[in-house]
């Protein structure tokens, strides 16, 4: 081997190095790419609506005029009710997920044949190459007046079924059927990292069912856990279908308060502040869960 | 699977199981149901059959209308967030570099922000920047919200790569781009694959992002939305259900193709081995013939 492979070689070996200069590194220039897209279509717009958000109310421009009037205007006019609903509904959808998707995940991962489980995945997924609004349509006719359900019920048994629409337990019923997957996956990936042999050592020392869950599997798959609850938590924090096709003009969700604000009532700087709200809510959440967490284990464990 | 379980532990898993995917799939059967409702009005039971719906869906001018821009936006999304996602998974998983741990937490940060948030966001900015929102916004609010997600499906993968290899290809004197090019990609391909089948998915059924960035035009999702509050027309289950039929039988029939592809590579595989073997053997009896 010639002295300029050789310099060629350390060169490689230095590169793949930590800690060293961010422009010397192959791994800084890959990130640039990504790094300028979300500028672009990520921090600029989110700037924007910051800005925005100090803007006298109506304003379609941004101008010198800062004001706190927005932020203030949330609680005078009671918005905050809508944040509160929101959490609200969002947290009951996350508890209700993971309860569902808990045995799931475990048939998947520790009960069910491989072979069994990859059919049970893809019946899972497909239903996923619907968009949200059309599947929540779905619900929609099954549960209207005369809907599947009621006109069912009327010609076979003759009696009408009470309005299941339009109320807070049809979006809950809505939250929970779109967003159980963001639960069952990362509950999957999560048990399994649980080794079997552990949980075998448990059984035979005596453990209970509910000894092995609280004590050997939640504590072992709780990156997966957390991960699961933070996104079901958060993508249904910021659902706007569910509350629009399954629950009509009776729940006033933040996302349909800032859908309306914006689009109906044209008000870009009110509608900002409330956004501003709505992902710092979001921004907490999902930082502290993340920092909870070793991204490449996490990732890295599912390879 | 090693897990010793009682038939009656299978039993409950299966039920369990079984009554999830009905859940997830009645929606679906439903609207496969109102498709061929022969009257205007959805009351259930149905009157009298139909599958005019289906006939109109497949001739009229707006579903075709709606099916070009839905692909068009899946397919500009899926290749760029396909590029853009393999190169950050290689900032994300494929080196060691100061900032990574930060770089990883911030690319993700899209994933977290409510789309409705950043539809509206992204329109405030093209509006700032006096671009007038059509498809292709559309498509480039989408990038911006699934490329991390691609980014994620290819870092899985390349956290999983035999590091060695690298170190041996550059070893053995192999040029950085070769190493590249015949060590770190090949690999890999799976995951690039279904990083881009995850992005043309979630371009497909996108509404949050499409509905304020796609100005005049209109996605599949956002006419099912719009009709949906609108008011009823009984092409609205045709159409969803068309819209569930076409990505599953493409995907369905790519998957199946490359199984055939690799059963056959695999078929001709062994053919040549067997070659080589009859051929070697051959040679081995030569001499005592």
């Amino acid at each position: 081997m010639t002295a300029t492979h050789d310099k060629e070689r350390l060169d490689e070996l230095a590169a793949q190095e930590p800690r060293i200069r961010f422009w010397r590194n192959p791994g800084g220039w890959w990130s640039l790419p990504i790094v300028v897209l979300l500028g672009v279509g990520f921090a600029g717009p989110l700037l924007i609506v910051l800005i925005f958000s100090f803007m006298p109310a109506g304003a379609f421009d941004i101008s010198a005029q800062f004001t706190l009037d927005n932020y203030q205007s949330i609680t005078r006019l009671s918005f905050d009710r809508s944040y509160i609903t929101s959490l609200r509904l969002a947290l009951i959808t996350t508890l209700i997920c993971l309860v569902i998707s808990y045995p799931i995940a475990y048939a998947l991962v520790k009960t069910l044949r491989p072979r069994a489980a990859n059919i049970v995945t893809a019946l899972i997924v497909t239903p996923l190459l619907v968009s949200e609004n059309t599947r929540l349509f779905g619900w929609n006719l099954i549960l209207s007046k005369r809907g599947i359900l009621d006109g069912t019920s009327q010609s076979l048994l003759s009696t009408e079924l009470p309005t299941m629409l339009f109320n807070e337990k049809a979006i809950i019923l809505g939250m929970v059927y779109i967003y159980v997957p963001f639960m069952l996956f990362p509950l999957v990936i999560g048990l399994s990292t649980v080794p079997d042999e552990v949980i075998e050592a448990a059984r035979d020392l005596g453990a209970t069912r509910w000894q092995v869950l609280h004590e050997v599997e939640a504590p072992l798959a709780k990156p997966g856990i957390v991960i699961g609850g933070m996104l079901t938590f958060v993508l249904s924090l910021g659902a706007i279908s569910e509350a629009q096709i399954l629950g009509g003009n009776a729940v006033i969700t933040i996302t349909k308060d800032i859908d309306r604000v914006f689009g109906f009532q044209q008000n870009w700087p009110f509608g900002s502040a409330l956004s501003v709200v709505l992902v710092m809510i979001t921004g907490l959440i999902a930082y502290f869960s993340m920092s909870r967490i070793n991204l490449d284990e996490v990732i890295g464990g599912a390879a | 699977m090693a897990l010793e379980t009682s038939p009656r532990v299978r039993i409950r898993a299966t039920g369990f199981v079984t009554l999830l995917v009905i859940f997830l799939w009645m929606p679906i059967f439903s609207l496969v149901l109102a498709s061929f409702n022969a009257s205007r009005f959805f009351r259930f039971p149905f009157d009298s059959w139909t599958t005019e719906w289906y006939e109109q869906a497949t001739t009229a001018t707006t579903p075709r209308v709606l099916l070009g821009t839905s692909v068009r936006m899946a397919i500009v999304v899926t290749i760029a967030s396909t590029v853009l996602g393999f190169i950050s998974a290689m900032a994300f998983a494929g080196h060691q570099w100061r900032g990574r741990r930060t770089f990883q937490r911030v690319i993700l940060l899209p994933l977290f922000l409510p789309q409705t948030v950043l539809g509206l966001a992204l329109l405030l900015w093209f509006n700032q920047l006096n671009i007038a929102p059509t498809w292709k916004t559309a498509a480039f609010a989408q990038t911006v919200w699934i490329t991390p997600v691609v980014t994620v499906v290819i870092a899985i993968a390349i956290y999983g790569l035999d590091q060695e290899q690298r170190s041996a290809a550059y070893d053995l004197g192999a040029s950085k781009l070769r190493t590249f090019a015949e060590i770190t990609i090949p690999p890999l391909i799976p995951a690039i694959r279904s990083g881009a089948l995850f992005a043309f998915i979630l371009s497909w059924v996108n509404l949050s992002l499409s509905t304020y960035t796609t100005g005049a035009d209109a996605s599949i999702p956002e006419w099912i939305q719009a009709k949906a509050l609108g008011g009823y027309t009984p092409l609205v289950p045709s159409i969803g259900v068309l819209s569930f039929v076409l990505p599953a039988v493409t995907v369905g029939g790519i998957l199946l193709l490359t199984q055939l592809v690799r059963a056959a590579r695999h078929v001709n595989a062994s053919i040549l081995k067997s070659d080589s073997m009859q051929q070697r053997t051959d040679a081995l009896k030569g001499p005592s013939n």
